[in-house]
């Protein structure tokens, strides 16, 4: 049974500029034990995406329509009360930057302990045992001596180990992580990843990596989805996806990887920018961007599925369409 | 940490010397000071020996070693209009100041906390509109009109309580008080809340900018995440976020509280040290404005002194500093 | 693409969207030309003491005084027009204002500008005093330093930029040091010659913002000083009665029900003080991005 369900996802912003979709009609779903990478640059809705799954969506924001179905119970539109519960307990989330996301005036383990008293009633002894337990699984050296430290002693690589023992403690079916490991040294990055790795095979959590890093995701992620102005425009196994892919955005972030060009050459980028949310194009978002766009993608564009490979293209790339942007 | 401690403790009294040398300077150095212990029509012969009595005749720096030698024989001068020892004038008034001023901080920080808190934490709500709305009012208007606004509605028109003077007291520990009487409560209320409203609209509008830029950081967001109860986050997480620049606040202003206690006690007739000083300085008589200048002055290293160890206390980062 | 707005036309169309803050500019401004033209609006010259007659004197709203005209707020117990002198002490609120306001400014600004740039011991020693005088109430101060210069317009002013410069000094430091920090003043300071004088021309502008914050609340403050000051009997000489002059001149006749004496002016002090740190207040926000949602 599938971790997590997600169905037509429908979330807005309701600004002064207007009713802003920042996640329009999003599908897919997590398997246990299984790293799902989501990839978009700035404004793609990723972050919205993942803050929808937790119900975290901040005023003027909210989820619009859709379905999100955890372990299959329906999240959407349940009492903040319910959704409170499950937070941290069955779906958990990891941030981007642990130095602004834990407090620096309490302990390392009082923080963990709140977040373990938010759902279980345990005594002082069993909380800390607990603590160092996940503390010990993320791989954090002294794991009972830490729990006294403060955030500003540690490392960033650390705090960041401590945010996702956090998320460990109740063993989340979920685990959503937005950038994680986007503030922190290359070298770091990759310990973190391997460590992500290690966990969700052993806890049997489903991970749902949110990243514009197309490279980092890459290494970790078995499933990729690619998202663009709210939508999703191409998903399936990454290796597949990198090897192949079919919607032009994503050949165009592939070619903008460094490692995809030889050494003295330019960098490849994918003109114009991406577009504001309030001034969509109707059909296709990609299109003014697009070399292959022509007047039908000026109407709606549905995600063509085949299998466990998807994209939301019309000119789809593939063995018989050379690279558009060489 | 006990080296931040002592660091801080050399600067609190570096501080008191420096500022004892200025004060006691500046307000000898200005004017001549004996000109209102003699009438003007006195004789030269008078003016010599009035001069020579009171010491004024030696150099400055001569007298001022004299006043410090005093001081550590507790002995801060003699008034030169009462001809009473500064200390003891001083001394009797200060506990009317002394509850006055508690009554008022004590008040407006917890309430102005609580209301703060709340308008930062629904912004959008109508009573957080009327706080601030408040808070604009308490923050801009002088003392002593709202002093004057006071008597004038609870004392003249509705005639619920007096408008001025201390009411009954009571002996405490060998010191008159008047909190405990309820005739000392009657009297206390006006010029307490008067005293209180500034301090209080500063705490609301420190507690609302606090609460709204800790509500909208990462921290809340990570605890809501990790499915903590919202009153578990406000208690442990908000009311610890915003307590630095609050306190930091509270300090300074305390002494200002104290300053304005000035202003209070003139219109309500309270007898405390704050009319005391209007009236020396109104007459110039100096030896009771050096005294009371000195112990603002020492009560404010004092403050500062506490908010620096209190700040050590909450937050870890400074205790690391300090210990380096 | 639309032709570039300039910074000022920017802040202004994003000030217009607060009524609150709008009206709060429009009643200091109409306050202001009230002020600047007393002498022509105002029905009488309150300093001229030749038309002021005790008959007059302490007479309720509306009472038709020996000039001939109606006294619309009043008189005082000197038998002044109560509106005449308003106006005129609100003029001289403002003046006084405004002139501390200004000299404590530019005085503040230069020493946290010079602390900044400095440096070194300078910087450790300006602070200092600075820091010291910041923890001493601005009304201890001004009292004392009233008491030992005695009374008078330019005393008053005095005593009042000592008690405040310390508030522009803080700020302006802060926003210089924020910028001295950064990279691009570090070369211009690295070229000879009119290097520094770049370097100072890139430091000052930075600190405006939070300044024009500070001095519109100073502005309120020091007329909100000078008044109480006054009321306590140390600002202003008699003969020329402020706003805090006026109302304690009519504290005694409170009891008795004449209220006016004391109220009116009051008012208009009240009027004045809230208006600026409205202003003030939606400066300050539109200044601070983080508030921005």
């Amino acid at each position: 049974m599938a971790a997590l369900e997600v169905e037509n996802l429908v979330t807005e912003f309701d600004t002064a500029n207007g009713v802003l979709r920042a996640v329009d009609g999003v599908s897919f779903t997590l398997a246990p034990g299984q790293i799902t990478g989501l990839v978009g640059e700035s404004g793609s809705g990723k972050t919205v995406t993942g803050f929808s799954l937790l119900g975290l969506v901040d005023a003027p924001g909210r989820i619009v329509s859709g379905s999100i179905r955890l372990g299959g119970t329906e999240l959407v539109g349940r009492p903040e009360t319910e959704l409170r519960r499950r937070r941290g307990a069955e779906i958990a989330m990891i941030f981007q930057d642990p130095i602004a996301t834990l407090n620096p005036l309490l302990a390392i383990g009082a923080q963990m302990r709140m977040a373990l008293e938010a759902h279980r009633s345990v005594s002082r002894r069993e909380a800390n045992a607990r603590c160092i337990e996940v503390l010990d699984q993320v791989g954090i050296p002294e794991p009972r001596a830490r729990l006294g430290s403060y955030p500003h002693e540690l490392s960033g690589g650390m705090r960041q180990r401590v945010a996702i023992a956090i998320a460990l403690l109740h063993g989340p079916a979920v685990i959503v992580a937005d950038e994680p490991t986007t503030a922190l040294d290359v070298s770091i990055q990759a310990q973190i990843l391997h460590r992500m790795r290690m966990l969700a095979d052993e806890t049997g959590s489903a991970v749902l990596w949110i990243s514009h890093d197309l490279a980092t995701v890459s290494g970790l992620a078995s499933r990729l989805l690619v998202m663009y102005a709210g939508r999703i425009v191409e998903f399936g196994n990454t290796a597949e996806v990198l090897r192949d892919p079919r919607h032009p955005y994503t050949r165009g972030l592939i070619d903008s990887l460094p490692g995809t060009v030889a050494a003295g050459e330019p960098l490849r980028q994918i003109p114009g920018g991406a577009p504001s949310l309030s001034a969509l194009p109707p059909g296709c978002a990609f299109a003014p961007r697009c070399p292959h766009a022509d007047v039908d993608c000026a109407k709606p564009v549905e995600l063509h599925e085949r299998g466990e490979r998807g994209w939301r293209c019309i000119h789809p790339l593939g063995p018989e369409r050379s690279d558009p942007f060489a | 940490m006990s080296g931040y401690v002592l660091q801080r403790l050399l600067q609190a009294a570096l501080v008191m010397v420096a500022m004892s040398a200025i004060v006691f300077v500046g307000v000898y150095a200005i004017g001549n000071p004996v000109d209102i212990v003699i009438p003007p029509e006195a004789t030269q012969e008078i003016r010599a020996a009035t001069i020579a009595r009171l010491g004024l005749d030696l150099p400055l720096w001569q007298q001022y070693l004299i006043f410090v030698r005093n001081l550590f024989d507790g002995d801060l001068g003699r008034s030169f209009i009462y001809n009473e020892p500064v200390l003891s004038l001083i001394a009797g008034r200060l506990p009317a100041t002394l509850e006055l001023v508690l009554l008022s901080v004590l008040s407006a920080t917890v309430f102005g906390i609580a209301l703060g808190v709340y308008a930062g934490y629904r912004p959008d709500s109508v009573l957080a509109k009327a706080i601030m709305a408040v808070s604009v009012l308490g923050f801009s208007v002088p003392t002593f009109w709202i002093g004057l606004i006071l008597i004038l509605t609870f004392a003249v028109n509705l005639g619920w309580l007096p408008a001025g003077g201390r009411g009954q007291t009571v002996d405490l520990l060998g010191v008159a008080w008047s909190f405990p009487t309820l005739d000392g409560l009657r009297h206390l209320v006006l010029p307490a809340v008067n005293l209180a409203l500034f301090k209080f609209a500063m705490m609301i509008r420190l507690a609302r900018a606090g609460t709204r830029e800790v509500m909208l950081g990462d921290t809340i967001k990570f605890a809501r995440a990790a499915g903590i109860r919202e009153s578990t986050i406000l208690r442990r997480h908000l009311l610890k976020l915003i307590s630095i620049p609050i306190i930091t606040v509270f300090g300074l202003e305390l002494g200002s509280t104290l300053a304005f206690a000035v202003v209070t006690e003139t219109i309500f007739s309270w007898p405390g040290v704050g009319k005391l000083i209007i009236d020396s300085i109104a007459v110039l008589d100096r030896p009771v404005m050096v005294a009371y200048l000195l112990l603002t002055t020492l009560l404010f290293v004092v403050i500062n002194l506490t908010v620096d160890l209190l700040f050590a206390l909450i937050d870890p980062r400074i205790r690391a500093r300090g210990a380096a | 693409m639309s032709a570039p707005v300039s910074p000022l036309a920017r802040f202004w169309a994003e000030f217009r969207r607060s009524p609150v803050a709008v009206a709060a500019l429009l009643v200091v401004v109409v306050t202001s030309l009230l002020a600047i033209f007393a002498p022509w609006v105002a029905p009488q010259d309150p300093y001229d003491l030749t038309t002021l007659s005790l008959l007059d004197a302490r007479r309720e709203p509306g009472f038709v005084g020996s000039g001939g005209y109606a006294h619309l707020l009043g008189t005082d117990p000197q038998g002044r027009d109560l509106l005449s002198a308003i106006l005129y002490g609100m003029r001289i609120s403002l003046q006084i204002g405004l002139a501390a306001g200004t000299v404590a400014l530019f005085l503040g600004t230069t020493i946290g500008i010079l602390a900044a740039y400095a440096r070194g011991w300078v910087e450790t020693v300006l602070m200092r005093i600075v820091d010291l005088q910041l923890s001493f109430p601005a009304i201890l101060l001004a009292l004392v330093l009233v008491a030992l210069l005695g009374q008078g317009k330019a005393q008053l002013i005095t005593a009042l930029v000592a008690a405040q410069y310390a508030y522009f000094a803080r700020t302006a430091y802060g926003a210089a040091t924020a910028e001295r920090r950064k990279d691009y003043v570090e070369a211009a300071l690295a070229t000879p010659l009119s290097g520094r004088r770049v370097a100072f021309f890139h430091l000052l502008p930075n600190c405006l913002p939070p300044l024009i914050v500070v001095a519109t609340v100073q502005i309120a403050n020091s007329i909100s000083l000078e008044a109480t000051l006054s009321f306590l009997g140390l600002g202003l000489p008699v003969t020329e009665p402020s706003l805090g002059m006026l109302i304690s001149n009519g504290f005694p006749y409170m009891m008795s029900g004449r209220y006016w004496i004391s109220v009116y002016p009051g008012i208009a002090l009240i009027v004045l003080i809230v208006a600026i740190n409205l202003v003030g207040d939606r400066v300050r926000d539109q200044f601070n991005p983080r508030l921005r949602r």
